[in-house]
């Protein structure tokens, strides 16, 4: 039961209520005015611009390493500089550091929570970062002892008020990059564990990020369940661009190799390629018999080919000019939860609910 | 059949991966119409006869001509079904996979689907399991028994009503028909494998942790948030944005520069480790090497950004400023990568540091920037924080991209390189060395001991190259006369 209304309060609230009304009309009519600026600029199709390109060749690419030793779910994997050693984070709290290589396992943490979902390389190579249901990011400096207890040397870095989904070191071991179900990201620093700068914009959770890897290196793009994927400012916290046009959650983002455009995978079954210079999204890579949602995209080392990851325990290969499926690849016996291509190109390591990685070639 | 309270639409679409159902459940209808759908006949399992059975190879079939692609991308689908409980496998129920052969399934009552009884409670899981423990004890598997016994503990102020109702249930059970009954069965036996699916079944419901905020909640919009939107819109709109010929004719320009050295595309020479398991592909391109390949120093022309990002392109660039005497605008972006990404502690001194080296006037090693953007960096010095010499990187770093650069790509520094680099033959491994490479891979060095080298390295450098304090210098000479 409302307390009844004085005749200053009504007019009040209707005053208030107005306003509501035009800033909603007001930002109806500048997402037009968005769309229409873009579409001014839009003079060619990716596809069409691809004609000149030649076609791409027959592929065999075929598992040259299976990695087993998880007891659950792979949820997060993440490549060394060195081109060859890999840290996997599991269901069961199981942190591994293999020589994918010689397929050996060197380090194995256990977190004290499960639902590892998020796992990364230090770029020294001497330590990896993970955190996941604990709300936390905490840092494990590695040691060349093998009987030595790493988690002694814990480092508790991020602290979120809800799961940590993706965490990314900077280009140095100092800078940690996180997102989380809370629907922030936040960039902190290892030292201290003082939180640097955060970013607020998303509606729901933020499910994945990627760092720039341009030359100014000081942005990165972010993706989650309200459908969005925003290119954020590290200097100022600022969303910078914002892409909405997948129909369900955004499971990850990779930059093209040059830093000019961006990958999204998502649970409404396709990827797309949005282009940062252009501001829209120009190509869609889908078919009808794929209906099952992407968990993990990447690119290889040109930018030709994105290797898609899928719910329906395949990879599927596209042709990022073209947009057409040039392979895909089976093997995994449940879904294939994470997807990256090693730092030289060489190969691509696969993790999957089967509680086994893979590494392809 | 069961009397069950009503439950609130919970609206799947803030669980994760449930985005293929409606799909999933169109296809479904599709395949079980009687005049252009999967044949089914009926089958004799058990004594008794099962009717509308269907088999594996017959679904596949269908599926390869329905979507018009491959057996295998048609099986992977119907594994798909199978997982998220649609279809139900009548021998191996307890593997959800789809056989390209005559193993037996069968469709799924529409009641059992995903989308109909989306929450599969705990207390419907409760019944289901004293139901049958009513009917015949010791028949719960051992997963089962442990599930059972989890569930008496912490359901046990309901227990009295999970008894009452299972009893319900199987009396009604006893008087249908035999036929019936063993059907009805085994579709719930079947939802139960893929809503509680035993240890080494893997089922498309066991999705894992719910997302923490519904998405499709009405959310209010608050005054501010518009606000804040409309600004952004605003700024987008203004924000300059490149013909889409531009930009994706510099994304393809990038394939077509890179195409040879993307692994996937051109083969890597000598090797792929990966493929012939043997690592001279990596030891070849190492860090420090003396002669590196062909490829690499073709890599470093490309961009200044990829001639820096290579520590060995950088190390020779360095030769080259080291010549030109011009070696202090390299220094000065170094310095200032490293005050963007050390440690939040370590940047006043690094930022004072700086400033004596490159910025103070008369600096050992200073740096020619215009005078505004000089101003602005020193001002900023004064509350140093992380991005406090942007623009003053910026500034250098296009410099060095739009001069320095170009002269280094024709200079005899890299020419001499050019010439010296190696192209290493391409490896040509018989199956049975192919063989031996697998028994005896290389573990290569750790990379934790490469990055020691390199910290002495780095000290050493920078200890070489710290400018000389004279005053210092000369008290030391003073001393020892």
């Amino acid at each position: 039961m409302r307390s009844p209304l004085t005749p200053e309060m009504a007019t009040q609230e209707v005053q208030l209520n107005e306003t509501l009304a035009h800033l909603k009309t007001e930002s109806e009519t500048l997402k037009t005015k968005l769309e229409e600026e873009r579409a001014k600029l839009h003079d060619v199709e990716l596809h069409q611009v691809a004609e000149k390109v030649e076609g791409l060749g027959q592929f065999v690419m075929k598992t040259r390493r299976t990695l087993k030793g998880h007891g659950n779910k792979v949820l997060c994997m993440d490549w060394c500089k060195d081109k060859r050693r890999i840290v996997s984070s599991s269901q069961d709290g199981k942190v591994i550091v293999w020589d994918a290589f010689t397929t050996n396992k060197e380090h194995a943490v256990t977190m004290p929570c499960t639902w590892v979902m998020a796992c990364a390389y230090a770029p020294s190579g001497c330590a990896v970062a993970c955190g996941g249901l604990d709300n936390k990011c905490s840092v494990y400096p590695l040691s060349l002892d093998k009987n030595e207890n790493l988690a002694a040397k814990k480092k508790s870095v991020a602290m979120h008020t809800n799961y940590l989904s993706a965490c990314s070191f900077t280009n140095s071991d100092m800078q940690i990059l996180t997102s989380s179900g809370d629907g922030t990201c936040a960039l902190w620093d290892v030292e201290s564990g003082q939180l640097l700068q955060s970013f607020h914009g998303h509606a729901a959770d933020v499910l994945c990020l990627d760092l720039a890897p341009s030359e100014t290196g000081n942005t990165f793009v972010s993706g989650g369940c309200d459908k969005k994927a925003n290119v954020w400012d590290m200097r100022s916290g600022q969303c910078i661009q914002s892409f909405e046009t997948h129909e369900s959650d955004i499971n990850s983002v990779r930059y093209y190799p040059s830093g000019d455009a961006f990958a999204s995978g998502s649970d409404d079954a396709t990827c797309r390629l949005y282009d940062l210079r252009a501001d829209r999204e120009v190509a869609i890579y889908s078919k009808e018999s794929i209906i099952f949602g992407v968990s993990s995209v990447d690119f290889s080392l040109s930018g030709r080919l994105l290797f898609g990851g899928y719910n329906d325990y395949t990879i599927n290969v596209w042709d990022v000019l073209k947009g057409t499926r040039v392979s895909i690849l089976f093997g995994h016996e449940n879904r294939v939860s994470t997807l990256r291509v090693s730092p030289d190109g060489t190969a691509f390591c696969t993790g999957s609910w089967d509680h086994t990685l893979r590494i392809w070639a | 059949m069961t009397i069950r309270t009503a439950r609130q639409d919970r609206v799947q679409h803030f669980r994760p991966r449930t985005h293929c159902l409606k799909k999933l459940e169109a296809m479904v209808v599709e395949m079980q119409d009687s005049k252009s759908g999967v044949k089914g006949s009926e089958q004799k399992l058990n004594v008794t006869t099962i009717p509308h059975v269907i088999s594996g190879k017959d679904v596949i079939a269908w599926i390869t001509n329905k979507m018009k692609n491959t057996t295998e991308d048609a099986q992977a689908f119907g594994t798909m079904l199978v997982a998220y409980g649609y279809i139900y496998p009548l021998q191996n129920h307890r593997k959800l996979v789809m056989c390209n052969d005559d193993s037996l399934y069968r469709f799924q009552t529409p009641y059992f689907w995903p989308t109909q009884k989306w929450f599969a409670e705990d207390i419907d899981y409760a019944i289901y399991l004293a139901k049958r423990n009513i009917r015949k004890k010791g028949m719960l598997e051992p997963y089962e028994q442990a599930h059972y016994n989890h569930l008496h503990e912490w359901l046990n102020h309901k227990w009295d009503f999970i008894v009452m109702q299972a009893t319900e249930q199987y009396k009604a059970g006893k008087e249908r028909k035999k036929p019936d009954r063993v059907v009805f069965d085994c579709q719930e036996r079947a939802y139960w494998i893929v809503n509680r699916p035993p240890r080494r079944t893997h089922s498309a419901l066991d999705v894992g942790p719910e997302r923490l905020i519904d998405p499709n909640i009405d959310e209010k919009i608050s005054f501010d948030q518009y606000r804040r939107m409309n600004m952004f819109y605003q700024q987008a709109i203004m924000r300059s944005k490149v013909k889409s010929s531009v930009s994706l004719g510099a994304l393809v320009k990038y394939i077509t520069t890179y195409k040879n050295h993307d692994p996937f595309l051109a083969p890597c020479l000598p090797s792929n480790p990966w493929q012939t398991d043997n690592d001279s592909y990596w030891t070849l391109n190492m860090r420090r090497v003396d002669v590196p390949t062909k490829m690499r120093v073709e890599r470093w022309s490309f961009s200044l950004f990829e001639l820096l990002s290579d520590l060995r392109g950088r190390d020779d660039f360095k030769i080259f400023l080291k010549k030109e005497f011009s070696g202090e605008n390299l220094a000065f972006w170094e310095a200032a990568e490293e005050l963007k990404l050390g440690t939040a502690s370590s940047m006043s001194t690094k930022a004072e540091t700086i400033f004596k080296t490159f910025l103070a006037p008369g600096a050992p090693r200073w740096i020619n920037i215009d005078g505004r953007t000089m101003g602005l960096t020193v001002k900023g010095l004064d509350h140093p924080h992380r991005y406090v010499l942007e623009a003053a990187q910026t500034h250098v770093f296009l410099l060095m991209k739009k001069d320095t650069f170009f002269r280094y790509l024709k200079s005899p520094v890299y020419k001499d390189i050019q010439k010296k680099a190696q192209s290493p033959e391409a490896h040509n491994f018989s199956p049975a060395q192919l063989e031996q490479n697998a028994q005896s891979r290389s573990p290569g060095i750790h990379p934790m001991i490469l990055w020691q080298q390199e910290e002495e390295e780095k000290a050493k450098a920078a200890a070489a190259s710290a400018p000389v304090d004279v005053k210092a210098m000369m008290s030391k000479i003073d001393r020892k006369k």
